[in-house]
């Protein structure tokens, strides 16, 4: 009843709104808080101040999964936004929700916008491609984790701020030293599954799951209980104990532990290089993350995170052009360049790219190319292309789940990382069953 | 003598409940019936396509044993609130039933925290214990207590025990109130006259008659950390670490919600549907028959 009564008003209010300036409007719902809200809005001001008909209304919903779960429900209940910034996880999600949303590929074609696939990095296209080489959705911010340092924190140490640890032996080293050097924390990390797992298995070149991934069809099954995962968890295990890695939770808790110089070393990802710029009163630097040295082939190249907007389904024609106006916009070289630079996040597109290179921005700012370097570091292979598991929002959370209680050393993680295989293939059968058309 | 008021009309009795009786129905007949529907139906996030499965989604839940530890959490935390917080309150109703300067001060301080909602109680305790910020873990760490409830999951549900508590306490403190403000004097004074001290007084006369009111409370609180501990849960560890917190209620969410399993939430809601009618049978049979007041 409060649901129906707070429709009518927001249809008042739309009106009201409309029918001053005859605009279509076009929701915009996305998960940017910080420095990176500042910046998304720059970009919907910039859009709609270049032409009258449209105006994007972005709209802050709260972390990645707060907005998917949000734009869900406001889909049951039939008022969803017309744009959806859904992170990477959520991909197969939203892939498999055939009646739900508008393939990127076709609102272009139906709009007379023009869009080529081939214009963005193929580490990013891969991404949000299906199975038939459509774009279902348009990326918008890829990041990859990035490894971080507090080079005053070396300094005092003792290292040599200048050689960060490039493997996880080298990290050992760094780690005691700093440890000894009366580091409140060595070592933390943001989005832990995303880093040790997801991108630690890309990175070292071994399967997270069957069939690529996931990318191969709805019966994949999780591999992150292999040998090699089970040393690197059981490694990360003994750092807890030891004091080299302090926890800080699921989702990017760890970015505010190193900005505010609690932690020396941080891993998290190349976005939040916008709040380190903005937040961080010490000298510090981007590089890639470290490797165990004696797996063959490593490393290899690490995948993409991030977000990608999705078009949802039900909404006017009228709305649509509005919207493929909006990701042509969004598309153009300097655009991508702007918000490359601003933020952090990966250039997506060869062209922006190209020009961010010409601009001579990393010659001044090295630590802004590390991303595009560690994410093309070598040819992706079936294991570092990417990932697509059906409801992987709850099969990260199981994830994490089984980490925490290594990093609690609450179990060993052999028996976690079983543990984590058997629930999360539980998940992706419950999706593959609920989705089997 | 028995005094009735009698309806001439046939409809206006009706047409007086049928606002409650409306109310009922939309908030909670409504979708409870939606629940049932859909614990026997296996969908995906969007909806857009439904099957019916049986009683496939109860089965997988008691195959689960993350349910079962669900189960042991919430008892653990209901047990540690309801009892914990009527202690607490029952000392501070008594202290406060003493006090004869500025009593009223007290006691509308002591009544305040009750008009916090949940999540702000939440939030005000996460920051008060916060792992690298909070007053108190900095307090702590001058002990040589190392506080991080983000990973350590006995401190989460102490964390979240405290919060809840801490909200409830008013509640609670009320209820003593008025049950010892009702207990007569003639009584405690009497057996003052025979001799019996304080403690005597209280664990002889007090308790034993505040004994309705301490069963009426248990039952509340037990309902209480059952379902309306979720914004305190939600505001501070979302049911973590490692499921450390994650009471029935919050499951049900967690899966429903954030994991848009809504067959598997909604067994889980029609499960927890089955223990609230049972508590309420129980409250009603004992309170109305066996405690007398």
């Amino acid at each position: 009843m409060t649901r129906k009564l707070l429709q009518a008003a927001l249809v008042a209010c739309a009106f009201a709104a409309t029918g001053a300036q005859a605009q279509t409007e076009i929701q915009w719902w996305h998960s940017m808080g910080g420095a990176l809200g500042d910046k998304l809005n720059e970009l919907a001001t910039q859009f709609n101040k270049s032409q009258g008909d449209y105006k994007v209304v972005p709209v802050y919903k709260g972390s990645y999964p707060e907005s998917m779960t949000a734009a869900i429900a406001a889909f049951r209940a039939g008022n969803a936004p017309h744009i959806l910034q859904v992170f990477e996880v959520g991909t197969a999600t939203m892939m498999s929700a055939k009646g739900a949303v508008v393939p990127v590929y076709k609102l272009m074609k139906d709009s007379d916008e023009p869009f080529d696939p081939k214009a963005y990095l193929p580490a990013v296209s891969g991404y949000y491609t299906d199975a038939k080489g459509n774009m279902l959705s348009f990326p918008f911010n890829s990041s990859t984790v990035l490894f971080y340092v507090n080079k005053d924190a070396f300094r005092k140490a003792g290292l040599d701020p200048n050689k960060p640890p490039k493997t996880w032996k080298d990290f050992s080293q760094a780690a005691e030293k700093l440890k000894a050097s009366g580091a409140k924390c060595v070592y933390t990390t943001s989005w832990p599954s995303w880093m040790h797992v997801e991108n630690f298995s890309a990175w070292h070149n071994v399967p997270i799951g069957t069939k690529d991934n996931g990318m191969g069809g709805l019966d994949a099954k999780f591999t992150i209980n292999s040998p090699l995962h089970v040393r690197h968890v059981s490694m990360l295990g003994d750092f807890a104990k030891k004091g080299w890695f302090t926890y800080a939770g699921r989702t990017s808790q760890g970015d505010a532990k190193f900005t505010s110089g609690e932690c020396a070393m941080f891993s998290g990802s190349a976005g939040a290089q916008a709040g380190i710029r903005k937040g961080a009163k010490f000298d510090w630097s981007v590089n890639m993350i470290p490797y165990h040295d004696d797996v063959k082939g490593a490393p290899q190249n690490s995948i993409i995170g991030g977000a990608s907007l999705w078009v949802m389904g039900g909404k006017t024609n009228n709305a649509y052009k509005g919207v493929a106006k909006f990701f042509a916009f969004l598309s153009r070289p300097e655009v991508q360049m702007a918000w490359h630079t601003g933020t952090g996040y990966v250039p997506i597109t060869h062209a922006a790219y190209e020009l961010t290179r010409k601009s001579g921005f990393y010659a001044k700012d090295p630590g802004a190319e590390v991303a595009v370097k560690q994410l093309t570091n070598k040819a992706p292979t079936a294991n570092s292309k990417g990932l697509r598991f059906g409801n992987f929002v709850q099969g990260r959370e199981v994830i994490e789940e089984e980490l925490e209680s290594v990093f609690a050393g609450k179990k060993d993680a052999k028996s976690a990382l079983d543990e984590a295989v058997r629930r999360g293939n539980e998940v992706l059968r419950k999706f593959e069953s609920a989705n089997r058309s | 003598m028995e005094k009735r008021v009698l309806f001439r009309s046939s409809w206006l009795p009706y047409l007086l409940v049928a606002p409650q009786v409306a109310v009922t129905v939309i908030f909670f007949f409504w979708p409870a019936s939606q629940a049932i529907y859909y614990a026997f139906q296996l969908q995906d996030a969007f909806g857009l396509e439904s099957r019916f499965v049986g009683l496939a989604n109860f089965q997988d839940l008691f195959h689960d044993d993350r349910y079962f530890e669900s189960f042991k959490t919430t008892a653990i935390f209901s047990g540690l609130v309801a009892c914990s917080g009527i202690g607490i309150s029952l000392v501070l109703a008594t202290m406060a039933d003493r006090v004869v300067r500025g009593a009223l001060a007290y006691k509308t301080l002591l009544i305040w925290p009750y008009a916090v909602a949940p999540a702000i109680a939440g939030v005000l305790w996460a920051f008060i214990f916060a792992p690298s910020i909070g007053i108190v873990t900095y307090a702590l760490q001058k002990l040589g207590i190392d506080w991080n409830w983000i990973i350590n999951g006995d401190q989460a549900m102490l964390l979240v025990v405290i919060a809840s508590v801490w909200k409830q306490i008013s509640y609670n403190f009320l209820f003593f109130l008025a049950g010892l403000q009702s207990i007569p004097k003639s009584l405690i004074e009497a057996a003052a006259i025979d001799g019996a001290g304080p403690f005597r007084r209280f664990w002889t006369i007090v308790f034993p008659l505040l004994s309705p009111t301490t069963f009426f409370l248990l039952v509340v609180n037990i309902v209480y950390a059952f379902f309306d501990t979720f914004g305190v849960i939600d505001a501070t560890t979302q049911g973590g670490p490692a499921q450390a917190t994650q009471i029935l209620v919050y499951k049900v969410y967690y899966d429903g919600v954030k994991a848009a399993d809504l067959g598997g939430s909604s067994a889980q809601s029609v499960i927890l549907m089955a223990i609230v009618i049972a508590l309420t049978a129980v409250q009603f049979r004992f309170v109305e028959r066996k405690v007398q007041y």
